[in-house]
């Protein structure tokens, strides 16, 4: 039980370091250590008794710690993309903000009944994860920041499912991983075309498509 | 049989990859034509569960499914015809983005047939688990046809299509969570996701997690229905997206979406929560329709135009659901009558994009001239999507009016009515100025060709909404009041 609270701990750690880490390489790292710490928790809860636990919790760190960020890698380099997160919200404020959702989280969490079993700084580190991955998504310029973010939502909420939806078949579980993996690599490819479109992965650059103004040159322009 | 409707869309996706271009276009309608016989035939027939009772026909997936199919059919007939049309290699784009070129035509027939096998597989899940990936399935099978066109724009729609509705989806998971917890919690001590043993289950739930779950997988799965103010991706999308995908989008996609907040309001009815789960949609649906309303108004780009519509009838149908009773039944019945009326209109867009490459209101006028099949086909959609008879719509919106009037009182009603004015006023407004007139310079007396391809499909769609606004066939009256007994309303 102790090692399961220590991974959590790490895991509420490992989100403030995304939110005041300035090097892009550094918070791939902390997801892939996040990925790490989510195959190890299912093991330490349960212990080692079923062979599909053992083989899940592999395709877990596989998937999450080794494949991903070793894309995410490809990409920076691939694609050239300057080292430094670009925040668009300070770091300072940045964990100004953690230290309110985590407050929140621990809040949130307290309402709502524990199942009997589980540890009690589960729901906190969640719930945490989900507010931090979303944060990330709103609170960087970068596409490849908000692909992380993403990342850390997901990872947030496959530790809810590991603690609590422990009777989940291990089939669903599969399709999770497999969604998340997909979607990560269909997100890659489009972050590829963004780059080659704009000559920058900035999602600030992305911004021709609103509503009231359509600037359209003259209409019969294009060949008929 | 259920492994068949949905394994014979992939097969068929896997085969387009591979087959040359002419085979292509012939296997991309036949495929869609196979998958409505197989549909008919499951929806006459109850086939038995599949896949350990996770995936399974019940009365409200008949309905979705049916619709799904039916839609895919006629857009895949004018999707072939599109094709055929559209030129390979690069080109200016109409609207300023420099030079673009289109994906490959083997990718976009994939994509559309993996995304029928993805809609397919949501309309058959019985199980939450199963239902949220299929449902994840749909946004990444369609991305990469939003992206179609490859300029700046439509990438930038993908990105956020790709981005909102992954997170979005990503906390209709945690919902899903929460509904297992509210089983070990509840009663019987056990954690559940398969839909027959929740409502079996459901008076025993944990009403707290029990609620958290339905919150969680209507904000989630909200963001993919279109609801606001998650909607934000749905403009974007559908207005850039090749006119076929908007269709299917609008037709099929949301509709699939709302299956998934349809299936936890079925646990929640069924734990003695309707009021709860009422409330909340109620609430989303009067804040879409009312936000829809607004921005349809002075809305100077046709392809958003119809998009804002769709986000107003999602709201149309969420309200429906929530009020209950009748209401419901007409919100079933609507969302038939919106996925028929709203494919179409994108597709008669698309003939219009065509033929004046722009989106821009403003700059397209006389349609009735230059394209008369097209600018009739415009003006009957406008009638039905606003909800004038004798279209079915009018009907359907009827049957919700009535149910806020009885069951959601003075300020519900006043909001439904009020947006369903606006929307009348900015959609009314913006066609019938495209639709009259005299073309721009130089066209005057000039009539483009129209093909048959392009203008049979939406015709049919048209003449089915205005079928049921005249007759509901007894089979479908049956589909649509078993599938509002299922989330908690009645007959009509």
């Amino acid at each position: 039980m102790p090692w399961v609270d220590i991974a959590l701990v790490v895991l509420i750690l490992s989100c403030l370091r995304l939110l005041g880490g300035s090097r892009l390489v550094a918070c791939i790292s902390t997801v892939a250590l996040q990925g790490v710490l989510l195959g190890f928790v299912p093991l330490a809860l349960h212990g080692v008794t079923v062979f599909s636990g053992v083989a899940l919790a592999a395709l877990t760190v596989a998937v999450k710690a080794l494949l991903l960020p070793w894309f995410l890698r490809r990409a920076i380099r691939e694609a050239s993309i300057l080292r430094e997160v670009q925040p668009i919200v300070s770091l300072n404020l940045s964990l100004l903000f953690g230290l309110g959702a985590l407050a929140f989280s621990g809040w949130a969490a307290a309402r709502l009944p524990l199942p009997p079993g589980a540890p009690s700084l589960g729901a906190p580190t969640a719930l945490f994860m989900v507010l931090v991955g979303l944060f990330l998504v709103v609170a960087r310029s970068k596409a490849l920041t908000q692909v992380i973010g993403f990342l850390v939502v997901e990872n947030g909420i496959f530790l809810f499912g590991a603690l609590f939806a422990h009777d989940t078949p291990w089939l669903v579980e599969i399709a999770v991983l497999l969604d998340v993996l997909v979607g990560v690599f269909v997100m890659g490819i489009a972050l590829f075309h963004i780059n080659r479109a704009f000559d920058s992965i900035d999602s600030r650059r992305l911004h021709e498509l609103h509503d009231l103004v359509l600037d359209a040159p003259s209409a019969n322009e294009g060949t008929p | 049989m259920i492994m068949a409707l949905v394994l014979t869309p992939a097969i068929a996706a896997a085969l387009a990859l591979v087959l040359p271009g002419g085979a292509r276009r012939v296997l991309f309608p036949l495929t869609a034509a196979v998958h409505a016989a197989l549909t008919t035939f499951a929806c006459l027939s109850t086939p038995a569960a599949a896949f350990g009772g996770w995936l399974g026909l019940d009365d409200l997936g008949t309905l979705f499914l049916a619709v799904t199919s039916g839609i895919f059919l006629a857009v895949s007939v004018y999707a072939a015809g599109y094709l055929e049309r559209e030129v390979p290699g690069p080109r200016s784009d109409a609207l300023g983005s420099g030079v673009f070129s289109n994906a490959r035509d083997a990718i976009f027939v994939a994509c559309m047939l993996a995304f029928l096998s993805m809609m397919t597989l949501v309309t058959l899940s019985q199980h939450f688990a199963v239902l949220w990936a299929a449902i994840e399935g749909t946004t990444l099978a369609s991305a990469p046809l939003i992206y179609f066109h490859r300029h700046r724009r439509s990438l930038e729609a993908t990105w956020k299509y790709l981005l909102i509705c992954s997170v979005g989806i990503a906390i209709a998971l945690l919902g899903t969570f929460f509904l297992a917890v509210a089983g070990q919690l509840g009663a019987s001590g056990e954690q559940v996701m398969d839909l027959t043993s929740l409502l079996e289950a459901a008076p025993g739930l944990n009403t707290p997690w029990l609620k958290g779950a339905f919150l969680l997988m209507l904000v989630g799965y909200g963001t993919k229905m279109g609801l606001a103010p998650m909607h934000t991706w749905l403009p974007d999308a559908h207005s850039e997206a090749p006119s076929a995908v908007s269709a299917i989008l609008s037709g099929a996609l949301l509709n699939c979406a709302f299956l998934g907040i349809l299936r936890a309001r079925q646990i929640l009815e069924a734990a003695g929560e309707a009021a709860f789960s009422g409330h909340l949609l109620v609430v989303f649906g009067l804040l879409s329709m009312v936000l829809a309303a607004f921005l349809i108004l002075g809305q100077p780009d046709f392809k958003r135009l119809l998009a804002y519509s769709s986000v107003e009838h999602m709201g149309i149908l969420a309200v429906g659901v929530g009020l209950g009773g009748a209401a419901a039944a007409g919100s079933m019945l609507h969302l038939v009558n919106h996925s028929l009326v709203k494919a179409m209109l994108f597709l008669v867009a698309g003939n219009t994009l065509a033929v004046y490459r722009t989106r821009t209101i403003r700059e397209v006028r006389g349609v009735m001239v230059r394209t008369p099949v097209t600018g009739a086909l415009w003006i009957v959609g406008l009638f039905a999507v606003v909800g004038s008879p004798p279209f079915g719509t009018f009907l359907s919106e009827l049957l919700v009016l009535r149910g806020a009037l009885h069951t959601g009182g003075v300020l519900v009603s006043v909001l439904f009515l009020g947006a369903l004015a606006v929307a009348f006023v900015g959609l009314s407004g913006a066609v019938l100025r495209m639709v009259q007139g005299l073309p721009p310079g130089g066209y005057v007396g000039m009539r483009e060709p129209e093909p048959w391809l392009s203008t049979m499909p939406p015709l049919a769609l048209a003449a089915l909404a205005l079928l049921l606004g005249l007759w509901i066939p007894g089979p479908l009256r049956h589909i649509v009041v078993q599938a509002a007994r299922a989330v908690g309303g009645g007959g009509f």
